[in-house]
């Protein structure tokens, strides 16, 4: 059965709170051995839609399979097949790092896990912490722990719910290493991330929600590719002033410079050649194509 | 019992034996301390049963209290610490079921209020002999007035959201309905209106149980309190097992 089934099978979730529809008929699939993003601005549902995977949420309406196995009439086997990491940086202050890990083998029924235990922990650098207090971790090494304890099981599928959120550049580059390796050993992989860069190097596909509905789902090339839009950064030379005819498609970008969006390749040329006729004095230039982020901007804005 | 089961009772009784001194000792402590006063002020003034001494009649009354608080206190204060702090999470996403998440938490509870009870047992022995008459009616009050008290906890620990709740639920709920229990007294020596209200109290009937394991005399039979006190835990158990199958504030 779950050889074949996707690795997540998501139709038509609904959730509400009170006034609030968190999850509007969201579906989607993902499939076995995929790395999957699932991005969206805060409050767009991700997290309620991983806690509906998990169970620890309850959909009003529509169905999420595992593996095949249904999140509620057939938990227990869906559980199995999932690893979450949740958002919050959660812990049990009672315990040491090993006995954590311990006891979350054991609540999937796991005996001695020992081994298995010192790999996650050898390859998540918390060797030299397995028998540290985890009120005595730092934020990152809590982080790392979570997401230790969210494998202890072999889980096929691992949801990883802003598991770089607050953490810093080394962990990060440590955790995508390792999050990478079970991915190429087979390990299906969704992402909820606020840096797109992260999602745009990792993802071969991508969902994107909003206000509790999926927005887009392709893979993360075709979305890149959808717009195809370049974007001129330009840095003007001391306080002269930007021409009238070019206030509708420049923007100042956060470091001072101006950002113009050009539809081709051959606008570049058109436009450089209009300032120049202006006077416009230049002492930078760069042109950037489009990223991830520039998509997600675009698409939020339009559904808004 | 399967191996989840085993281990989430397992990291219940580990989590309150890692700070044994307060959750074993402090309450050991308390109650010899109540012992030491009551009896010595009580001693010679209160009539109790025919031939049992003041303090040996309170003893079982204090190691019976000791053991409902504790059991009480451990399923609940466990549930809402992991959930104020969030990582009852850790056992929500696994596998295992709501009866096994009840059975671990009620078992893990009757354990600590057996080694609660056991500890106050214990240090009276250098203040009072007890007779023993049916030990084996001591054994059935204690683990059943455990496991009502460790549901309770249950409840009470999933019910509320904030520690002040809990507290309350301790405070008016937990309190009054021991001290109104007879520990201190036997209920022939209340104002007929008290002792009719005492009946309707079942912790009554789980200390004047347990009193009768000891003494072989009690205000009541002990069928009659075992029918109570195992009426009053599966009306509890089922009550806490509605709650959690229904996922009530665990899982929204
Ligand atoms: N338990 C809850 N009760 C009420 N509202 C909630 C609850 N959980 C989430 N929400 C709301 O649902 C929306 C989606 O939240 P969430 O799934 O956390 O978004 P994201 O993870 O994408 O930031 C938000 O508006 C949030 O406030
Ligand atoms: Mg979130």
């Amino acid at each position: 059965m779950s050889d074949s089934s996707p690795a997540l099978l998501i139709e038509g979730v609904c959730k509400r709170y009170a006034s609030l529809q968190a999850l509007d008929h969201v579906s989607f699939e993902v499939r076995q051995g995929e790395f999957f993003g699932l991005l969206g601005p805060n409050g767009a549902g991700k997290t309620t839609l991983i806690s509906t995977m998990a169970g620890l949420t309850r959909p009003d309406d529509g169905r999420i399979r595992v593996m095949g196995h249904d999140v509620v009439s057939d938990y227990r086997a869906a559980r199995r097949n999932l690893g979450v990491v949740p958002q919050e940086l959660v812990f049990d202050p009672f315990f040491t790092v090993r006995e954590t890990l311990r006891i979350q083998s054991g609540y999937f029924g796991m005996g001695r896990n020992d081994a298995w235990i010192d790999e996650i922990l050898h390859h998540l650098d918390l060797g030299a912490k397995a028998d540290v207090n985890m009120r005595a971790l730092s934020g990152g090494m809590k982080r790392r722990v979570l997401v230790a304890q969210a494998l202890v099981h072999r889980p096929p599928v691992i949801v990883l719910d802003e598991p770089t959120a607050g953490v810093d550049v080394e962990l990060r580059q440590n955790l995508w290493a390792f999050v990478r390796r079970l991915n190429e050993q087979g390990h299906t992989i969704v992402l909820t991330t606020h840096y797109l860069e992260e999602a745009e190097s990792l993802c071969g596909r991508i969902a994107m929600l909003k206000q509790g509905r999926v927005l887009a789902l392709e893979t993360t090339s075709d979305l890149l590719s959808r717009r195809f839009q370049l974007t001129l950064l330009l840095r003007l030379r001391g306080g002269v002033a930007l021409p009238q005819a070019f206030h509708a498609v420049a923007k100042a970008s956060a470091d001072g410079r101006v950002a113009i969006a050009l539809d081709g390749a051959d606008d570049v040329a058109a436009c450089l050649a209009q300032l120049h006729a202006a006077g416009v004095g230049l002492d930078d230039v760069e042109l950037r194509r489009p990223d991830l982020e520039d998509v997600f901007i675009a698409m939020m804005q339009e559904a808004a | 019992m399967s191996k989840a089961l085993r281990t989430l009772m397992y990291k219940e009784l580990l989590r309150f034996w890692k700070v044994g001194f307060q959750t074993v000792g402090a309450p050991v402590l308390t109650a010899l301390l109540y012992l030491l006063v009551f009896s010595h002020v009580l001693d010679r003034q209160v009539e109790v049963y025919g031939g049992v001494g003041y303090t040996a009649f309170l003893v079982p009354g204090l190691i019976m209290m000791s053991l409902l608080q504790n059991a009480f206190s451990n399923s609940s204060s466990s549930l809402i610490q992991s959930k104020v702090t969030g990582n009852l999470v850790f056992v929500l996403l696994t596998p295992i079921s709501y009866r096994e998440f009840f059975a671990a938490y009620v078992l893990a509870a009757v354990i600590r209020g057996l080694l609660v009870g056991a500890g106050v047992w214990a240090v009276t022995l250098w203040f009072v002999d007890l007779p023993y008459a049916h030990p084996l009616w001591i054994l059935v009050f204690a683990s059943l007035g455990g496991a009502i008290m460790a549901s309770l906890g249950v409840i009470a620990g999933i019910w509320a959201d904030k520690f002040d709740q809990l507290a309350a639920f301790q405070n008016f709920v937990v309190m009054p309905l021991t001290f109104l229990s007879g520990v201190f007294y036997s209920i022939h020596s209340l104002p007929e209106f008290w002792q009719r209200v005492s009946h309707v109290n079942p912790f009554f009937y789980m200390i004047d149980g347990f009193r009768y394991g000891f003494f072989g005399q009690s205000d009541v039979s002990p069928w009659i309190s075992a029918l109570v006190a195992g009426g009053s835990f599966v009306a509890l158990a089922l009550v806490t097992l509605n709650m959690l199958a229904r996922g009530y504030k665990l899982r929204s």
